[in-house]
């Protein structure tokens, strides 16, 4: 016992220093990685979303030197029933363009993702590049589709009309250009749908078409009854991840639009950011429209959720 | 009526020759059995024959009409896959009437269901009709895989080694099952494994295949008994048959480095060097036996006991019925069945 203490005593306080750092628990340590990021996570997240749940209950503005003034619900009754603010045109917009938008890439991302699962000279390729659109900026999209929807110059009527003065005016015409942010989002965010639909199919094992052939069922058939029920769940997934991305379009719409003509193409985003930033800094009237935003995307996830457990679990 | 015959099937993929001249012919009613290890051929036979796969020369032929350049469907046959290959989310009901429901059939709902009904209570999955295929045990897995096949009553039933992935038991019971429904049902059947038990207890015919060449076709008995090359003699029987070099010397047949020597058959003409073939099951421990060994290990199996007997450098396989109480080195005497004695040649030739 006397033996093995002695070097302790003889290395003196520097050992015992180095012994005590190295005594430093695991607790210790886990807490020293944990609060640095915790702490910014509290003042960059956590704060700001509760600020500004308690803000859009009052009247402020950030640019007025005046503190919060106390309204309770005022903000969002008149966001909900003030026919003049015309925020219900905002959520239609919103709305018209999330299904149009998403039901389009849904049956545009199958499609491919079907004549892809063929495999032909080249499909490897083809794959590669259809996937492009997806990596761009969608600010540096909306800037060229611009271009490309220009009325005058633009290669789209050419295309279309074979003949660059007869075509549309595709971002001034108050019906079109919503179509028009439309094909440019189903053009951008199609091959995410492929992507998941190709890794859907592929998992589809052989054997249950060989099986469907030998019962002689048609391919209608054999699509109804395997193919889609087996993509399904992440067919459902695709919709998710593409209706949350389409009620928070923004840089799109800007970079196209700017939600003209008038207001024509004006989602809930792009008001946001008008009432939030512009003019007068609505500040406590916008945090009460994006607490709105996130209440239906909130609910409409859940919808969504709820259908995919179910799919599921068959 | 349902005859089915191959006639000079060859399949390739890429550089590996899959089937080499293959023909066999299976008779309406017949439970018919490829026999073969891994990599034989014995899977891409039946698909070939399904459809599911094309050969590239030879012909298959249903009573006598060339189905060469018909689609699996057109074909009428079914097919159990080893993997079950049952339509998931789907319930039991939903999977056997699949089949039926085809729009090349066109049958009413009513009699449809009176199918289902008939083939469940068959083959007794008819508890489980609304439970989901993704909830049943192998076992019941492969009744529906089964179920889905009878309720057509095909031309031809395919079986790709449908009792390869239960356990000892199921596949027993099983097995027993199948063979009764065949035999009850009169349904012409080709079934793959490479289980010799299971060949052996259920069919009507073999044919034995190795590297895509057919080696063998005969009645199960033909096969254990008189096989045509020492490759058939060494998949059938457990345990396996003794195989040893031997001589021809002084008109004795003389096993190489053993003590063991024989009189030799006078109904055949042996070269001076072969291979000779003695099943386990006709090495018998007699006291008054002529040959002389040595117990070299004892394996009890309940039933029977297999018995290692060493002669000289060369190790005989016995079977004695029961548990004995031979201990290893024990000096025993032993005879050989001289009527049942296999010869081959030094390439594995029945002489």
């Amino acid at each position: 016992m006397s033996q093995l203490e002695m070097p302790a005593v003889a290395a003196g306080p520097a050992y015992r220093r180095q012994n005590q750092r190295r005594q430093m628990s695991d607790r210790t340590i886990t807490h020293l990685f944990i609060w640095p990021t915790l702490i910014l996570l509290i003042l960059m997240n956590i704060f700001p979303l509760f600020y500004s749940l308690y803000l859009s209950f009052n009247d402020y503005s950030v640019i007025a030197n005046e503190p919060p003034k106390w309204v309770a619900l005022d903000n969002y009754e008149k966001i909900l029933t003030n026919e003049r603010s015309r925020y219900w045109h905002n959520f239609t917009v919103t709305g018209k363009y999330a299904v149009l938008s998403v039901g389009l890439q849904i049956v545009v991302g199958f499609g491919l993702a079907m004549l892809l699962k063929e495999k032909f000279a080249g499909s490897g390729l083809i794959t590669t590049l259809i996937l492009i659109p997806m990596m761009l900026s969608p600010v540096v999209v909306g800037l060229f589709w611009k271009l490309i929807f220009d009325p005058s110059k633009g290669i789209f009527n050419h295309l279309i009309y074979m003949n660059a003065t007869g075509g549309k005016e595709w971002l001034s015409d108050p019906t079109l250009a919503l179509w028009a942010i439309v094909i440019v989002d189903v053009w951008m965010w199609s091959p995410f749908v492929v992507l998941l639909c190709l890794s859907g199919l592929s998992a589809i094992p052989s054997y249950l078409y060989e099986a469907a052939a030998i019962d002689r069922a048609s391919g209608w058939f054999q699509f109804r009854r395997i193919t889609l029920p087996q993509v399904m769940p992440l067919l459902l997934i695709a919709v998710l991840f593409r209706t949350i991305e389409a009620f928070k379009q923004f840089d799109l719409v800007m970079g196209l639009t700017g939600g003209t003509p008038g207001d024509a193409t004006e989602t809930v985003s792009v008001r946001l950011y008008r009432e939030a930033f512009l003019g007068k800094f609505k500040t406590g009237e916008s945090s009460a429209l994006a607490y709105i935003v996130l209440i239906i995307i909130i609910a409409v996830s859940n919808l969504y959720i709820r259908a995919l457990n179910r799919t599921r679990e068959g | 009526m349902s005859n089915v015959a191959l006639e000079h099937i060859t399949k390739r993929f890429k550089d590996v020759t899959a089937l080499d001249d293959v023909s066999f012919s299976i008779t309406h009613g017949e439970f018919f059995v490829l026999l073969g290890p891994t990599g034989a051929g014995k899977t891409t036979t039946l698909r070939v024959i399904a459809g599911l796969e094309k050969q590239d020369h030879g012909d298959v032929i249903f009573d006598g009409v060339n189905v060469n350049k018909y689609t699996p469907a057109d074909r009428d046959v079914a097919f159990v896959f080893q993997q079950y290959s049952l339509y998931p989310t789907r319930t039991v009901y939903e999977n056997l009437a699949f089949p039926l429901q085809s729009p090349l059939r066109k049958w009413p709902k009513e009699r449809i269901d009176q199918r289902v009904k008939e083939v469940a209570e068959k083959i007794h999955i008819a508890h489980l009709l609304h439970r989901k295929t993704a909830n049943l045990s192998g076992g019941e897995m492969q009744r529906v895989a089964l179920g889905r096949a009878l309720v057509r009553s095909p031309r031809l039933f395919l079986m790709d080694e449908p009792l390869s992935n239960l356990d000892a038991k199921l596949r027993e019971a099983l097995r027993i099952e199948l063979q009764h429904l065949q035999k009850t049902e009169g349904s012409t059947t080709l079934f793959v494994t490479h289980d010799q038990i299971e060949a052996l207890t259920m069919a009507d015919r073999i044919a034995v295949l190795n590297q895509g060449r057919i080696v063998q076709i005969g009645t199960p008995y033909d096969i254990y008994d008189r096989p045509a090359t020492t490759f058939v003699a060494q998949l059938v029987g457990i345990p396996r048959i003794n195989l040893l070099p031997a001589v021809r010397e002084n008109g004795l047949l003389n096993v190489e480095r053993s003590t063991i020597r024989l009189p030799l058959p006078t109904d055949r003409t042996i070269p001076q060097r072969f291979l000779l073939g003695i099943r386990p099951e006709d090495v018998r421990l007699a006291p008054d036996g002529d040959l002389r060994g040595e117990v070299a290990l004892t394996e009890p199996l309940g039933v029977e006991t297999v018995i290692h007997i060493r002669s000289g450098q060369q190790t005989l396989l016995s079977i004695a019925p029961g548990i004995t109480d031979l201990k290893i080195g024990d000096v025993i005497a032993y005879s050989i069945v001289r009527e049942r004695l296999h010869f081959f040649d030094l390439d594995g030739v029945r002489l």
